[in-house]
């Protein structure tokens, strides 16, 4: 009887002490920083951008296009700095296909912003996100983050940090793939 | 004629004098309001910090967004909503008390009570495992008899002045 005791009591403790070990386990096995973006699928949140070349971009004027929305800064590096040709080049090859690239500068100075296009030769439209408004509403933790997003206008995909060539152009091509209405993912 | 025109000019300062004060008293209540919302929300940027309490510049863009939207008539819930509605429960510093999260409300009770009911289980097995026979009976006697003579002692010598 004792023992019986004995050993249930045990059982409870050893229990317990798993439990709080799995769970710790669990909470060290989770990357506190990948934070999944829950506007996949949802229509991408409108805005328009003053370009540094002058003029004003709308989102909504882009509908019907594949849009590639990047939010970059000068400060950024490497990362930044390293994607910049790569979104340059991807921009040669496909603005003639319908597929529009949209620099997003954040949190940046003006003159810094224009040197870092200067510097890597962007020649696609970019503009400053004037008190980070834009990447709030696109729920952006840092940069560089990519969103692709599909010709009804929905977020298709969302990369974060530095871009390479193949999931630029996996993305791109898969969005253009797609005929009208259908879904994205 | 000065008189009044005196009067009149007090009675200008004085309003506004009020005006001033109002004034103050709404944005410290907006500032304030600011504040209450921002320390509910997590800063994205930063390790363990609310949105009230980060020097970052998302923090402050993220204060003047929520000063906006007070501003703009939005309730402080909208305003979480928002933030939730781009960042997900992970923007709240205070997970939800809800499903999985639970534990982290109701983890603390449950242990704080098993270990009640284990010490009380353990402190009973000591006492019966502890024969009666075995306590030393202290003989008081002899120190009560001693303490009652001192203090005896000591109330006379109070006595006398």
């Amino acid at each position: 009887m004792r023992r019986w005791k004995k050993l249930f009591s045990l059982l409870v403790a050893a229990s317990g002490l798993a439990s709080v070990l799995l769970l710790l386990a669990y909470g060290l096995g989770t990357d506190p920083r990948a934070i999944p973006s829950p506007l996949i699928g949802r229509e991408a949140p409108p805005f328009s951008l003053p370009l540094f070349d002058g003029g004003t971009l709308r989102l909504t004027d882009l509908r019907g296009n594949v849009v590639v929305l990047n939010f970059w800064a000068s400060w950024c590096y490497p990362a930044c700095w390293n994607e910049a040709p790569r979104l340059q080049a991807v921009w040669e090859q496909y603005r003639d296909q319908g597929v529009m690239l949209v620099g997003v500068n954040y949190q940046d100075r003006e003159a810094d912003a224009r040197a870092f296009i200067e510097r890597f030769g962007k020649t696609f439209p970019s503009g400053p996100d004037v008190g980070s408004r834009i990447a709030i509403d696109y729920g952006v933790y840092g940069v560089p983050e990519t969103f692709f997003i599909d010709r009804q206008g929905r977020i298709a995909h969302k990369h974060i940090g530095e871009i390479g060539t193949a999931a630029l152009h996996e993305w791109i091509t898969r969005l253009l793939s797609q005929r009208r209405g259908e879904p994205s993912s | 004629m000065k008189r009044r025109l005196h009067i009149a000019l007090l009675l200008a300062l004085g309003l506004a004098l009020l005006q001033a004060q109002w004034v103050i008293a709404a944005s410290d209540t907006l500032e304030h309001q600011v504040k209450d919302i921002a320390a509910q929300l997590r800063c994205p940027v930063c390790q363990n910090l609310s949105v009230a309490d980060t020097p970052s510049e998302l923090g402050r863009n993220m204060r003047a967004l929520i000063r906006d939207q007070l501003q703009q008539g939005r309730t402080r819930e909208e305003i979480i909503a928002y933030f939730v509605d781009k960042y997900r429960t992970w923007v709240l510093l205070e997970p939800e008390r809800r499903g999985f999260n639970l534990i982290v409300w109701w983890g603390p009770v449950l242990g704080l009570l098993g270990g009640l009911a284990g010490m009380v289980l353990v402190v009973r097995r000591w006492v019966r495992a502890t024969p009666p026979q075995l306590m030393p009976m202290a003989p008081a006697a002899p120190y009560v008899e001693q303490v009652r003579r001192d203090v005896a002692h000591l109330a006379a010598k109070e006595e006398q002045p």
